[in-house]
């Protein structure tokens, strides 16, 4: 009698986890075509004839066929909505190279791992990656609070640590942090596009900031004030992204009498601003910085916070007629041949994800760093890639050139303004570029734009 | 069997210092990494399992503690330059501080009402880091810079020494905590937990027990947090969030409530069991939506597994374990 006792709480248990596999692998089998690591067999026959010498093992995380990079990103957690789509939309680029005769011959492996935007779970993740994976470079780190966690560990090891994932001006320290880079349009740059638009068209209106408490929105409205005079701010308004209470601030800006509100903000924060200015009927014309203002994510995230508060709202609708910047071209730009490129490869190797910003983001960062590798030579050692990049690289997809040089290690130098029409982003008059310096002026941007390659790859 | 309890605790630090000397050296460097985590771990769970199996107290706010810890330290590196023992010995002081206020509240309260004004601590403090830019660094937190004594060598790697000092650190506090547990102020503890009015009448302090029992818990926190910033070189309010004080009590549940060596086994799965995880999920090919939740499964699972098999958790049924066979080799005998 006891003896069966015993047994029926295993039994019981085996059940538990057999109904909990199978519930997992219902769900995998529905979204199973896009792999977490993309190392698809490429066609090594590719080799071209111009330089023959043999492919070597000639760094750490590089062997004769195979390049294996890492990174760390927000897979699940707060900021994995919207975000979580870029590493996958980069791992379709790698695919797509890798299908077509790869780096030189190898083919790039991307493993990306999981920090839920928590420092310590970065500070783990990037040591496995290192120490254990040996990767041959940290590629697209996302974040400002994670990725300071590793930038000193990353450096000290002497990994390249490549087109870090935010704006923000800290990875442009090439004296103390040779191996960081940017790649985004920094956020004093940015702050400097969109407040000498601000201050050209919406001259004599009051005008409110609203940005998040970290570097981010700070380096945001360092560039704003160098542009906007300080007799037009009427209010300074900020948020932290773990406490959602941001009616307090909406209602401060409003009794402030702000006709434009500026925001540095990420996309949940943008919608909750949004929301709650609805909720007080207070309507100012909205500007926001370009990482909180991707019109599909905001959208979805309107709709689906104004359900949580039983209300129905139309996302385009809501998001009709905000002001933002633009560094890389628009999606709905479909005569553009970067959009055309990014949306091939994206149907064929990602067709799950929306085609969004996100998305853009990570297919345009991961050509990026391809540009890059096909310059740090054939066999390269980690200091080729920083020398090659140190050396400058040519525009690509963006629409304003790199500032990358040995004394230089920000990214995207311009943006143009857009509006947010219909659900979609549509470019108002030219590209501007500037510097991050508070002088600097912020020019009209005359160089032509490049085309996508024919191949998809870039050349070398 | 009959062995003085000293020289067996002593004799079973020993061996955990043999051990983890051995693993440092085999394993590769990322190793070496997790075992100064998996001892992070086990200084705070210790202090847990302490305070929730002997005294018990729930606490859903010792990943605050944590905080305190490793603010502290990063504080008084950054600001002194003081050594590291040196700042570990502040940090646990403070922390031993803070758990006194905090125990003398929590003496006043029992069961739910604890376990929310423990889960208050743990969600508002580390956002204080927040409201005080200028001192704790923001959101951003503070950079911790910490490396290996010279006399080692340029070329020693600076995760075992990483490990060397966290597993110091936890198997001393692990052989402190075992003695207490076994002193007056443990069996103090139990008499406490069992029947308050017992306790009482029979001559113990009560209200004292258990802020006694507040403080060494805090102060283990405090040690953990401490280690934990030197080990990752950034604390940052985002690494205490409630999720790591649910960690902490998860952890202590699975190894077994009020067994040290439980704390070491709800450490290993902790720390472990992610990383193993992520590792299969992705070497299978899964998509990535799938494979970055398959932890969080993981982690579900094994929860379910070990309160429905062995509800003493994991040290609980690897002692069944031992009787049955035990009695086994008794009865064939």
């Amino acid at each position: 009698m006891k003896r069966s006792h015993r047994l029926r709480v295993p039994a019981i248990a085996v059940v538990a986890t057999a109904a909990l596999a199978v519930a997992a692998c219902s769900s995998s089998s529905s979204t199973s075509s896009s792999p977490g690591t993309s190392s698809s067999p490429g066609t090594s026959s590719s080799t071209s004839g111009s330089s023959s010498a043999p492919l070597t093992a000639s760094a750490p995380g590089i062997t004769a066929t195979t390049i294996t990079i890492g990174s760390h990103q927000p897979l699940t957690g707060p900021a994995a909505p919207g975000y979580s789509e870029i590493a996958p939309a980069s791992a379709a680029y790698f695919a797509y190279v890798n299908a077509n005769g790869g780096v030189d011959g190898r083919t790039i492996t991307y493993k990306y791992l999981d920090d839920a935007y928590n420092p310590t779970q970065t500070a783990s993740v990037v040591r496995q990656l290192v120490l254990q994976d040996n990767v041959y470079s940290i590629f697209d780190g996302l974040g400002t609070p994670t990725h300071l966690a590793v930038e000193s560990f990353l450096n000290a090891q002497k990994v390249p640590d490549v087109f870090v994932a935010s704006g923000c001006d800290c990875w442009n320290q090439p004296a103390a942090d040779p191996d960081t880079f940017g790649w985004q349009l920094d956020y004093i740059r940015e702050g400097k596009i969109l407040g000498q638009y601000v201050a050209k068209h919406f001259a004599g209106k009051k005008i409110g900031y609203f940005y998040q408490d970290d570097e981010f929105g700070m380096d945001g409205v360092k560039g704003l004030d160098d542009e906007i005079p300080k007799s037009m701010v009427v209010a300074r308004q900020t948020y932290v992204p773990t406490n959602t209470n941001v009616g307090p601030a909406v209602a401060a800006l409003r009794a402030a009498g702000a006709q434009v509100v500026i925001s540095f903000s990420i996309p949940a924060f943008t919608a909750l601003l949004k929301l709650n200015s609805l909720k007080l009927g207070f309507s100012p014309t909205l500007v926001v910085s370009n990482v909180g203002s991707d019109a599909i994510t905001l959208s979805g995230l309107l709709e689906s916070f104004a359900k949580q508060g039983g209300a129905t709202v139309n996302g385009n609708q809501l998001t009709a007629g905000i002001i933002t910047d633009g560094y890389l071209p628009t999606l709905g730009d479909t005569s553009n041949s970067w959009i055309a490129l990014f949306k091939k490869i994206h149907d064929q190797y990602d067709a799950k994800a929306p085609f969004d910003g996100n998305v853009l983001y990570g297919e345009a960062v991961a050509y990026t760093f391809v540009q890059a590798m096909l310059k740090a030579g054939r066999n390269p050692t980690r200091a080729d890639l920083l020398n090659a990049i140190n050396a400058g690289l040519p525009q690509g997809p963006a629409v304003a050139p790199y500032a990358y040089a040995s004394t230089d290690h920000d990214g995207v130098t311009g943006a143009y303004i857009g509006i947010i029409t219909n659900g979609a982003l549509v470019q108002q008059g030219p590209v501007y570029t500037t510097d991050a310096s508070a002088t600097g002026a912020v020019t009209t941007y005359t160089g032509a734009e490049e085309q996508a390659p024919a191949s998809g790859i870039p050349a070398p | 069997m009959t062995m003085r309890p000293l020289p067996r605790i002593l004799g079973a630090a020993l061996v955990g210092a043999a051990l983890v000397a051995v693993l440092s050296m085999k394993l590769n460097a990322f190793r070496d990494y997790q075992i100064a985590e998996i001892a992070v771990d086990v200084t705070a769970v210790a202090g847990l399992t302490v305070l929730t199996g002997l005294s018990g107290q729930i606490s859903l706010g010792n990943g605050a503690f944590m905080a305190i810890g490793a603010y502290t330290t990063a504080l008084l590196l950054l600001h002194l330059g003081w050594p590291f023992i040196a700042v570990l010995v502040i940090a646990a002081a403070v922390t031993a501080v803070a758990g006194a206020i905090v125990g003398v509240a929590a003496a006043r309260l029992h069961g739910p009402y604890l376990a929310g004004a423990t889960l208050m601590l743990g969600v508002a403090l580390p956002s204080l880091a927040n409201a005080y830019p200028g001192i704790f660094g923001g959101d951003q937190g503070l950079n911790v810079v910490y490396s290996a004594p010279g006399f080692l060598g340029v070329n020693f790697p600076l995760t075992r020494w990483q490990a060397w000092v966290c597993s110091a650190v936890a198997i001393v506090t692990l052989v402190l905590l075992a003695n207490l547990a076994r002193s007056r102020v443990g069996r103090n503890w139990r008499a406490v937990r069992d029947d308050e009015v017992a306790a009482a009448l029979a001559g113990v302090n009560v209200a004292r027990a258990r802020v006694l029992a507040f403080v060494v818990s805090a102060t283990c926190a405090g040690m953990a947090g401490a280690l934990l910033a030197v080990i990752t070189g950034l604390v940052a309010p985002g690494a205490f969030t409630i999720t790591l004080s649910i960690a902490l009590l998860t952890a202590v549940v699975i190894g077994g409530l009020g067994s040290l060596f439980g704390a070491i086994w709800g450490s290993l799965v902790i720390v472990l069991l992610p990383t193993y995880a992520t590792d299969v999920a992705t070497s299978h090919g899964l998509s990535t939506t799938v494979a970055s939740n398959i932890p969080v499964a993981a982690y579900g699972v094994v929860l379910i597994l070990v309160m429905l098999i062995f509800p003493q958790g994991i040290q609980g049924g690897a002692l069944w374990l031992l009787r049955l066979l035990w009695n086994k080799k008794e009865g064939t005998q």
